[in-house]
């Protein structure tokens, strides 16, 4: 577990779902509507690897040498939310901004998502060792802001589905289960 | 020359008593197919069609020059929640559909109910090209050149009665067959069911499709009989039907019941209503591109106004979505 390529190879891992996008994108292959296939992909794999994200902790309990980890799966979240984001932008918006106001004031799936993406921004920013240092105690207060962007992430699918709620339930499971479990412990806690 | 005496055949190359008879049986069926009228004959999907062509169409309506989807995207992009709710679903599984034998039964308010079979339901009519846009309710869109017929045409043939006020349809349950009704998942009451009032189902425009790309219809796309409504949402369209009813009461659709609130019995295109979760002002014109997203305005009953409209004169759209 302490071997020095485990780090590196996540790394690469969770990367590879994008740049199987990039090269889509680059050679025509993602289909009639890379729209739609974009924004599954971006946003499937940012919600797996919130999951990934939230599961270190309880691991660590074993497997301290998990917490190596965190940081960049949770900066690895921001950055398909990000995509995911931009996504919407490009494609959906046209990048007319008028039009982003009426659909966050208009469509309650998109406000939850876009709420849990900000909720998430100033995560990523002070996720460097200097934030870290400088904030001391606030810091880990600051980032315990991943708890609530997740309920609104599994919000935010369980409003997407329409016919089939495979996926709600799945990302709504793994969500309720790992709250769940922080909730219990801090009051199992003496 | 060598000539080979009985003991040096292998007995892997004696034919067997059952091969010999299966191709006596085949020898015999060529020569039945042979005799049949060449209309006659159900054909295997992906077989060229006889038809008239879209340019030869002079139906109001039934043709356009906008650039036509390509066959690779038609048949690859699909919505068949019955194979799965994935796009790319229904082109993996739909094989497992099998079409060969087919029977369409139509009953309800008819002085003659009946059935058709395969042949009669690709060969028993004219059968015509179609240039249609088609427009999904998720905002995207595709051109597709149907060949069919209008639906009027074979619901004549029924003798529809005059308590005959809504047609009903329904497609094939068979979760043997269609995995996506399978699904643990799936919130669907199977079959998917839809409807249309009787002058909607009248309409010139309003076609059963047995082919697509002058071919017989792939099974993704709704084998062997699909209805096509230009003017409605895609989902109006219903695939691989097995039963027409006609009925006195206006029938409760599938989306209709899953969300009353989204998807309503009319379901006609329209800019002006937004589905509750996302704009209906715009669409993505299908093939899009990264660089070239292809986002069009959405027309009022898309684009069919002229030939439709008059069919909901008076009707406030916005409460009968």
């Amino acid at each position: 577990m302490t071997h020095p390529a485990i780090k590196p190879a996540v790394f690469l891992l969770c990367l590879l779902p994008f740049a199987m996008l990039f090269l889509g994108a680059l050679q025509g292959e993602l289909g009639p509507d890379p729209a739609e296939h974009i924004m599954h992909v971006t946003g499937e794999w940012g919600g797996r690897i919130l999951i990934l994200t939230l599961l270190i902790t309880p691991l660590r309990q074993r497997w301290g040498v998990l917490i190596r980890l965190r940081r960049m799966l949770g900066l690895f979240v921001f950055f398909y939310a990000c995509l995911h984001l931009l996504t919407y932008g490009h494609f959906f918006l046209g990048w007319e901004l008028g039009r982003l106001a009426e659909e966050l004031i208009e469509r309650p799936y998109i406000t939850v998502g876009f709420s849990a993406w900000l909720l998430m921004l100033p995560l990523a920013v002070t996720s460097t060792n200097a934030w870290q240092r400088r904030l001391r105690k606030r810091w880990q207060q600051l980032h315990t802001l991943i708890y609530p962007a997740a309920l609104l992430f599994a919000v935010h699918v369980a409003w997407l589905s329409r016919s089939d709620f495979g996926q709600a339930l799945f990302f709504g499971l793994c969500v309720a289960g790992l709250l769940g479990w922080r909730v219990w412990r801090v009051r199992a806690a003496p | 020359m060598l000539i080979k005496r009985p003991d040096d055949i292998p007995s892997s190359e004696i034919t067997s008593e059952s091969a010999w008879l299966k191709r006596r049986q085949f020898i015999g069926g060529s020569a039945a197919m042979a005799l049949m009228p060449a209309l006659g004959r159900a054909k295997a999907t992906g077989a060229p069609l006889d038809y008239l062509s879209a340019g030869d169409n002079p139906l109001p309506g039934s043709t356009t020059n906008e650039a036509l989807t390509p066959y690779e995207d038609v048949t690859v992009y699909n919505n068949f929640y019955e194979f799965g709710t994935g796009k790319g679903d229904p082109a993996k599984y739909a094989h497992e559909m099998s079409v060969d034998p087919w029977s369409l039964v139509v009953d309800g308010e008819v002085e003659k109910p009946g059935k058709l079979n395969l042949e009669d339901i690709q060969a028993g009519f004219d059968l015509e090209e179609r240039i249609y846009r088609l427009r999904c309710v998720e905002a995207w869109s595709m051109v597709v050149p149907w060949v069919g017929y209008s639906l009027a045409d074979l619901l004549k043939r029924f003798q529809p009665t005059s308590k005959a006020r809504y047609v009903q349809f329904y497609t094939l349950h068979d979760p043997k067959q269609m995995r996506g009704q399978r699904s643990f998942s799936s919130s669907i009451d199977w079959p998917y069911v839809e409807g249309l009032r009787m002058d909607e189902a009248m309409h010139p425009l309003t076609m059963m499709a047995v082919g697509v790309y002058g071919k017989v219809m792939p099974n993704q796309n709704g084998a062997p009989i699909r209805l096509v409504v230009p003017w409605k949402y895609g989902f109006k369209s219903i695939k691989s039907i097995v039963r027409i009813r006609f009925t006195e009461k206006r029938p409760r659709t599938t989306w209709e019941f899953l969300a009353p609130h989204e998807y309503g019995f009319y379901a006609n295109v329209n800019p002006q209503v937004d589905h509750p979760r996302w704009s209906q002002k715009t669409e993505r014109r299908l093939p899009s591109t990264f660089f070239t997203p292809n986002r069009i305005d959405t027309q009022m009953f898309n684009g069919y106004g002229e030939q439709v409209a008059q069919l909901y004169k008076g009707m406030d759209l916005r409460r009968n979505y």
